[in-house]
């Protein structure tokens, strides 16, 4: 009977969102974007709790039985592991935007260069 | 812009979202008071249908079977986008394994830690396959069992080596998975799409529900993804190791 879940997920949301913002540093950066991400996971569960019930496996409880909603947990669970290959791939840009420029702060990274 | 405009001007924009998002809170449900229907549905339904007991393996690797694909892509586009990256300072050429960081001395693991590290290994590799297999009965399934049997791999590394660690998981064998995994589960869709004309139906017989051969294609696809993800995150664990390594020719004593 509270929001209390999805002012977190809002919050979570904001907060990375302002930690990408002043970002000084591209790990840093890469961290609040999976930060922004777990909001949506907060988000996700929150909509799919019911209270007083189960997980959604009907191995050792008969069908009926009083569940959460799996749509959602799924939906979660392919987010988390593809999350994390994308920070990878964010953590690999960031190691090759040092090893080229020799600096990891968005702010020097403004000039193109050929 | 200067840092204190660009906050200003977050500030602002967080307001509003801030503002909307609470706004939007009043049209879900209240929290602990799921309303459905999907889920409810899919909860109903799913175990008679496709004899299956894990409600939210039913949801990927069937219902929802074809969002599943694009997710697998993202990640195996992922983790070869990464490979490329990181592959290109250092040339397509195999190099061998290099012993010594380029940067600092790694200290000889004891042979307690070596013990307890391989111990833990077999158990992780066990409850790895075990969490792949079950999918479809008990809690996990090919995303979460191949993570675990990433970090299989990781402990080989944190225990005994890097030599050792890239042994057991040479290079052939991880872009082979990775392929595999990602190829498997496309074909399996055109497959289904050949044999009833639709994309990824389950096309297998059911089996007995509670068994390990049960849910047609379900444990199939799974198996596919289980492969994907475990060859996926121990090439992306290779792939940023190998570039704190120096090339074997520079090789200390």
């Amino acid at each position: 009977m509270t929001i209390l879940p999805y002012v977190i997920a809002g919050w979570l949301f904001l907060v990375g969102l302002y930690g990408i913002i002043t970002s000084r540093n591209l790990i840093h950066m890469t961290v609040c974007l999976a930060v922004v991400q777990s909001s949506t996971y907060v988000l996700l569960l929150a909509i799919g709790y019911r209270v007083d019930a189960g997980p959604p496996i009907f191995m050792e409880v008969p069908v009926g039985t009083p569940a959460v909603d799996p749509v959602v947990q799924a939906l979660a669970l392919t987010d988390i592991v593809v999350g994390a290959t994308v920070t990878a791939l964010l953590l690999a840009l960031a190691a090759q935007v040092h090893k080229r420029l020799g600096t990891l702060d968005p702010r020097r990274l403004c000039t193109m260069r050929g | 812009m200067t840092p204190r405009i660009r906050v200003c001007l977050f500030g602002f924009g967080a307001l509003v979202v801030g503002a909307l998002l609470l706004g939007g809170v009043d049209g879900l449900p209240p929290f602990g008071h799921y309303r459905g229907p999907y889920g409810d549905v899919i909860n109903a339904v799913a175990v008679d249908e496709r004899h299956v007991t894990n409600m939210a393996t039913a949801v990927n690797f069937d219902y929802r079977a074809f969002d599943t694909l694009g997710e697998e892509y993202i990640l195996f586009a992922a983790v070869t986008g990464l490979a490329l990256l990181l592959r290109q300072g250092r040339g397509e050429i195999e190099d061998e394994p290099a012993e010594y960081a380029a940067d600092r001395r790694v200290p000889p693991h004891g042979d307690a830690l070596r013990g307890i590290g391989l111990l833990m290994t077999a158990v992780t590799v066990l409850v790895g396959v075990y969490v792949v297999l079950h999918a479809h009965l008990t809690p996990g399934g090919g995303f979460q069992g191949g993570t675990i049997l990433g970090t299989a791999c990781l402990l080989v590394y944190l225990s005994v080596g890097y030599r050792e660690f890239r042994a057991v998981s040479p290079r052939w064998l991880l872009d082979g998975a990775d392929a595999a995994g990602a190829g498997a589960y496309a074909l399996v869709g055109i497959g289904t799409l050949l044999a009833s004309g639709t994309f990824l139906l389950n096309v297998l017989p059911l089996g007995t529900t509670k068994s390990l051969f049960s849910g047609g294609m379900i444990p199939v696809i799974n198996l596919a993804v289980g492969l994907e993800v475990a060859g996926g995150f121990i090439l992306v664990f290779t792939e940023f190791l190998k570039d704190t390594r120096k090339p074997s020719e520079a090789k200390r004593p």
